[in-house]
């Protein structure tokens, strides 16, 4: 039978390839362009509207550019906390010994299942008015901050933690033995290692902080140039009427995220290559 | 004396953040006692904010998950040009507003959008569950593939390929071999997806029109009761869905992957 020979000569995975692949890669494009790129297109589509002109018009108008940078600010200040904060939970979880760490090292993932509307009540509940600890900062920029760094805390702990518990503890040990200090070790030996990590899980952090709106609607009060967001403001547009503004807006959001990812992939990339060399 | 100063620090900011106003709101809900907060979590509303809920996990986390599984197998076993481009587009609802999402969904279906005419074939896509489900898959469609990815890589393909060399056909080698290997992978994507698809509130609240006892899911109801001044009804049902998403973090130990512990 020629036709079985044939197919016994090819390389085995080939077959798989030939039959699966095609119509896995038909399947996986089919829903990823119903799914996520035809909306996309729609967006981009309608922010264009009646030409470039108008696409600025609406995505510089003074309320919009406001919202803008306060939104790119705080996620700015928010990814900056994180690299913080972040390292150090990391830090503590992997290398420090306490009892109860199974449930700390547990609650990092509550702010990914926990929904973002809760988030934000949540935090009102505490620092808004009439909170027990007579704490208010309900329809401040600093509220705006809280709510953002509660919904971002997982991304630079679950980013730094695998690298830190990876990172064999001889070199610092030899650095401690010829009498560097506790900051000297981190400065020089850890830091530098984990520093791919942390920026990884910045940058997921601040794209996150560009985007969000659960958290952030109830306690930021939505006052135009002063707590609004952009997020918030697309939002307001478009129940005000105004869809091109909301989708001009949109269009840059979308711009910024995209590049985010695009920038970790290139960075990935230009690891691994300088890695093997 | 540092190791001190860090612990307290990294748990100091985890209290503060995190802990006490989670367990604030459980204090909220039920200081009233229990019977005010159940019966503020079965009003006919809240009941069917909470069934809608479900019904829209339960479309979109299946789907997910199967094309998820079909997608992370042609990001890494497939070879064919615009292969980068499809890593991106996965990871795209991870970085994008949910906002962003809604919108360009509303412009798609919506009046004059390029499937807008399907409303006047009664085709309902706004306002309507068939949108809250496509909202809803969009934004938790990453984590099955994110999941599922790494695994497929790390497992090679030496042991399929013996399969079909003895014989299996494809969708064999996939049932005996891959899909034991991946099993605990798509677990874990799975109950993310589940996580996200219940709580999801932005992309949802733009599509879903917010008709009460219609097109309102359990968070959309928390807002609109807290906008309403029904405070009490707000904590109670936040209460449910805290308590969904405590569930997500131990089904989430229980199926977590090796290399992290």
């Amino acid at each position: 039978m020629p036709t079985s020979a044939a197919v016994l000569e090819r390389p085995p995975d080939a077959v798989l390839s030939r039959a699966g692949g095609a119509l896995a890669k038909g399947v996986a494009t089919g829903y990823l362009t119903i799914v996520v790129l035809l909306p996309l297109a729609a967006l981009v589509w309608s922010a264009r509207g009646g030409g470039l002109g108008s696409f600025w018009h609406q995505a510089t108008l003074p309320e919009s550019l406001a919202a803008l940078k306060l939104t790119l600010v705080l996620a700015a200040l928010c990814a900056l906390v994180n690299a913080v904060a972040g390292t150090a939970i990391a830090w503590v979880l992997v290398r420090d010994r306490f009892p109860g760490k199974g449930i700390v090292d547990a609650v990092i993932d509550l702010p990914f299942a926990l929904p973002t509307i809760v988030a934000g009540l949540t935090l009102l509940a505490l620092y808004g008015p009439g909170g027990p600890f007579g704490i208010d900062v309900a329809f401040t920029r600093l509220g705006v901050l809280f709510a953002l760094l509660f919904v971002t805390l997982p991304f630079v702990v679950r980013a730094v933690q695998p690298v830190l518990l990876e990172l064999d503890t001889e070199m610092e040990e030899a650095a401690a033995s010829l009498g560097a200090g506790a900051l000297g070790v981190f400065r020089r030996i850890v830091f530098p290692n984990l520093l791919p990590a942390i920026l990884s899980g910045v940058a997921l952090a601040f794209a996150r902080a560009v985007g969000e709106f659960g958290a952030v609607v109830l306690i930021s009060g939505n006052i135009p140039f002063r707590t609004e967001v952009s997020s918030v403001y697309i939002f307001g547009q478009l129940q005000s009427g105004n869809e091109q503004g909301a989708a001009a807006v949109s269009v840059l959001l979308l711009a910024i995220s995209l590049g985010v990812l695009l920038g970790i992939g290139a960075f990935r990339r230009w690891r691994t290559r300088h890695d093997s060399v | 004396m540092s190791r001190y100063v860090l612990r307290f620090f990294a748990l100091g900011y985890l209290v503060l953040l995190l802990l006490v106003p989670v367990g604030f709101v459980f204090y909220r809900a039920f200081e009233h006692g229990l019977g005010a907060a159940w019966e503020a979590v079965t009003t006919p509303q809240a009941l069917h904010a909470l069934e809608l809920t479900l019904l829209i996990a339960a479309i979109a986390v299946p789907a997910n998950t199967v094309f998820g599984i079909v997608l992370a197998l042609a990001l890494v076993r497939g070879r064919f040009k615009g292969r980068g481009l499809l890593n991106a587009v996965v990871d795209l609802p991870l970085a994008l507003s949910p906002i962003v999402v809604g919108l360009s969904l509303f412009l798609l279906y919506g009046r004059g959008g390029w499937l807008g005419g399907l409303a006047e074939h009664g085709i309902k896509i706004l306002f309507a569950v068939p949108g809250m489900v496509l909202a809803t898959m969009f934004v938790s469609l990453p984590f099955v593939v994110r999941e599922v990815v790494p695994v497929l890589r790390e497992i090679g393909t030496e042991q399929e390929q013996a399969a079909e060399t003895l014989g299996a056909r494809p969708f064999q080698v996939f049932r005996r071999i891959t899909l034991p290997a991946i099993r605990s992978a798509v677990a874990y994507g799975v109950v993310l997806t589940t996580a996200r698809a219940i709580g999801e509130f932005g992309a949802v609240s733009v599509v879903s029109g917010k008709i009460q006892g219609k097109t309102e899911t359990l968070p959309l109801y928390v807002a609109d009761q807290f906008e309403s001044f029904n405070v009490a009804g707000a904590y109670a049902a936040s209460v449910v869905l805290a308590l969904i998403a405590i569930g997500t973090v131990v089904g989430l130990r229980a199926f977590q992957p090796k290399e992290v512990h």
